[in-house]
């Protein structure tokens, strides 16, 4: 990592909602084809920094995302540049059909034939979406409705997928098959940045983590030692 | 749709329905000029409906101050073509400045709204709706802008070549009526409009209403701009109604502020949702309904009550708005989606999968 520069690098980001700071100046990076995640307790800050990174909220601070800085970029151009959010609690279409949801992923794309292809794989991964395709979105269950948040990501053909609270209500089985899908996402090259409050399941999944608590970052280690800390058992392992 | 499934029979339909349209006038002239103005003014309050609809029905904005839009494009029109500053401009130079200046009173509403959603949308607009109306009530001095609420007189009518659409003709042996012609020329320019709201639906900019109708942050993950999108469904659905106004001020030949009181928006926005907010036949249906409804009331509650108790019992104009209110209640009651509900609607109030 030190010879390339990271995909994604933030450094003394400031977050506040009116006069109240929720992210008090941190700093992580991510390098590319890399999984790397955020974990905290509710209210640490997590989907504040990446409700900025992805330019829904106002920041202080440098985040820079291919070499350049994102702080002024509208949040509509950063799918152009292959940085997709995926919003918590799924955050799909719900009058919309799961295909017409998928096709909303792609809005920015005009290469028809490649669109088609993506579908196409997405279709594979995903199969559950393919079998409900003409259903409407608010019609699935919650797991699947994750499915489809993260299948009509895809569908912008992703560099960095930012990925919030994935697990955020789900069953446990559901949970399971999602974090399957997002591996498979990351071994086929995507960068990804994850934020979930299941510590245990993210640093599962992730090679690095950054532990998230009062707007700052407290640790930051590999998920391994991570999972080998005491500090991090007790507080967010729950032993 | 059907188009593919049965070309010949939809073919024929559309032949039906557009000798129905054009005899139309020639059969309500029988029955009176008035009914001929009843199915103008009826038109233009599709034209209003179809522009509303881009705003409520495709993006999902409240907008309670619509006819704002309207008057501007009346007043637009009265100032350019009448003796009040001496004007005398074609209609084919009003009629797109109208349009303009309603679009940009449209993108003057929706800058500041941009962050607001739901009910505070509605306030604002609402404010807005009467912002434009007491200025019009107003602008008299120091300068006469709009003549106050006297309004303005002597506005011309549309003229295109040597007719006057006010005057009466004869052409081919047959009496036209200004109505009459009136008719066929809304009658053209809602093909007009009807064409571009069908193109508009099914275009990309359409695709991105419905997405930030449904959740403006997917959308914007989705790499939609929302505030141009937004700032665009505001424009171009006051420019819909920046036309229906100029035609207004030139069948009517005299327009005050009083003809763009909150009712009126009230009254577009519930022929929207009795429609069917997104489906333009529903929200054409909820126009038509809405416009001819309470004139077929007028017409008849009086005579049917001298003639079933030989006496007036309650006032027609009394009745009219029951009837009015019971008939609204019990849609929303019975059909919640509108009439002609949009497919999507429909699906999601009959709770149904796919």
């Amino acid at each position: 990592m030190n010879a390339a520069r990271p995909l994604l690098e933030v450094r003394d980001l400031h977050v506040a909602y009116g006069g109240i700071a929720a992210v008090k100046g941190i700093g992580f990076e991510v390098a590319a084809g890399e999984m790397v995640c955020l974990i905290g307790a509710n209210g640490a800050g997590k989907t504040t920094t990446l409700k900025a990174l992805a330019r829904l909220l106002p920041a202080r601070g440098t985040m820079h995302y291919d070499g350049h800085s994102l702080l002024h970029r509208p949040p509509h151009a950063l799918i152009g540049e292959g940085m997709t959010l995926v919003p918590e609690g799924r955050g799909v279409f719900a009058r919309l059909t799961v295909a017409e949801n998928l096709g909303m992923g792609a809005y920015c794309r005009d290469d028809r034939g490649e669109i088609a292809a993506d579908l196409e794989r997405v279709y594979g991964l995903l199969p559950r979406l393919q079998e409900r395709a003409g259903q409407l979105a608010g019609t699935l269950s919650g797991g699947e409705q994750q499915m489809l948040a993260i299948g009509r990501a895809l569908m912008s053909r992703p560099r960095l997928l930012l990925l919030d609270e994935p697990s955020m209500g789900l069953a446990p089985i559901m949970v399971q098959k999602v974090f399957e899908v997002i591996q498979s996402v990351a071994a086929q090259g995507v960068t990804i940045l994850l934020v979930e409050q299941n510590a245990r399941l993210a640093l599962s999944v992730a090679a690095r983590g950054y532990v998230m608590d009062g707007g700052l970052i407290t640790l930051a280690d590999s998920a391994a030692a991570l999972l080998a800390n005491p500090k991090v058992r007790e507080a967010y392992l729950g032993e | 749709m059907k188009a593919q499934r049965h070309p010949l029979l939809f073919w024929a339909g559309v032949v039906l329905v557009a000798a129905a349209l054009f005899a139309l006038p020639l059969v309500l002239a029988m029955a009176g000029t008035a009914w001929v103005r009843i199915a103008n003014l009826a038109i233009l309050f599709v034209f209003l409906s179809l522009g509303l609809n881009i705003v409520v029905g495709f993006a999902g904005l409240l907008d309670l101050g619509y006819i704002a839009f309207y008057a501007v494009g009346a007043y637009t029109w009265a100032l350019l073509a009448s003796p009040h500053f001496g004007l005398h401009l074609p209609f084919w130079a009003i009629l797109p400045i109208g349009a303009l200046l309603a679009c940009v009173a449209g993108v003057v509403l929706g800058a500041p709204t941009l962050r607001l959603r739901g009910d505070y949308l509605a306030i604002v607009t609402l404010g807005f709706g009467e912002i434009v109306r007491i200025l019009m009530n107003n602008l008299s001095s120091p300068f006469n802008i709009t003549n106050g609420p006297k309004g303005i007189t002597l506005i011309d009518p549309v003229r295109i070549g040597g007719i006057d659409f006010r005057a009466a003709d004869t052409w081919l042996g047959l009496a036209f009526s200004g109505p009459v012609k009136y008719y066929y020329l809304l009658l053209l320019l809602l093909v007009a409009v009807i064409v571009i709201n069908l193109r508009l639906q099914r275009s990309r900019i359409g695709r991105a209403w419905v997405a930030i109708r449904e959740d403006e942050v997917a959308a914007k993950a989705c790499g939609i701009n929302t505030r141009n999108v937004k700032l665009l469904a505001f424009a171009m659905g006051a420019s819909f109604g920046g036309v229906a106004g100029g035609m207004f001020a030139s069948i009517q030949g005299f327009i005050s502020p009083e003809s763009f009181v909150l009712h009126e928006s009230i009254m577009v926005l519930a022929m929207v949702v009795l429609g069917g907010m997104g489906n333009i036949w529903g929200v054409i249906a909820g126009a038509m309904l809405l416009s001819f409804v309470p004139e077929l009331l007028r017409y008849t509650v009086e005579p049917a009550q001298r003639y079933l108790f030989g006496r007036l019992l309650v006032d027609p104009e009394v009745l009219r708005m029951l009837v009015f209110g019971a008939a609204l209640v019990l849609t929303m009651r019975l059909r919640p989606a509108g009439l002609w509900p949009e497919a999507r609607h429909k699906r999601e109030f009959a709770g149904q999968a796919g």
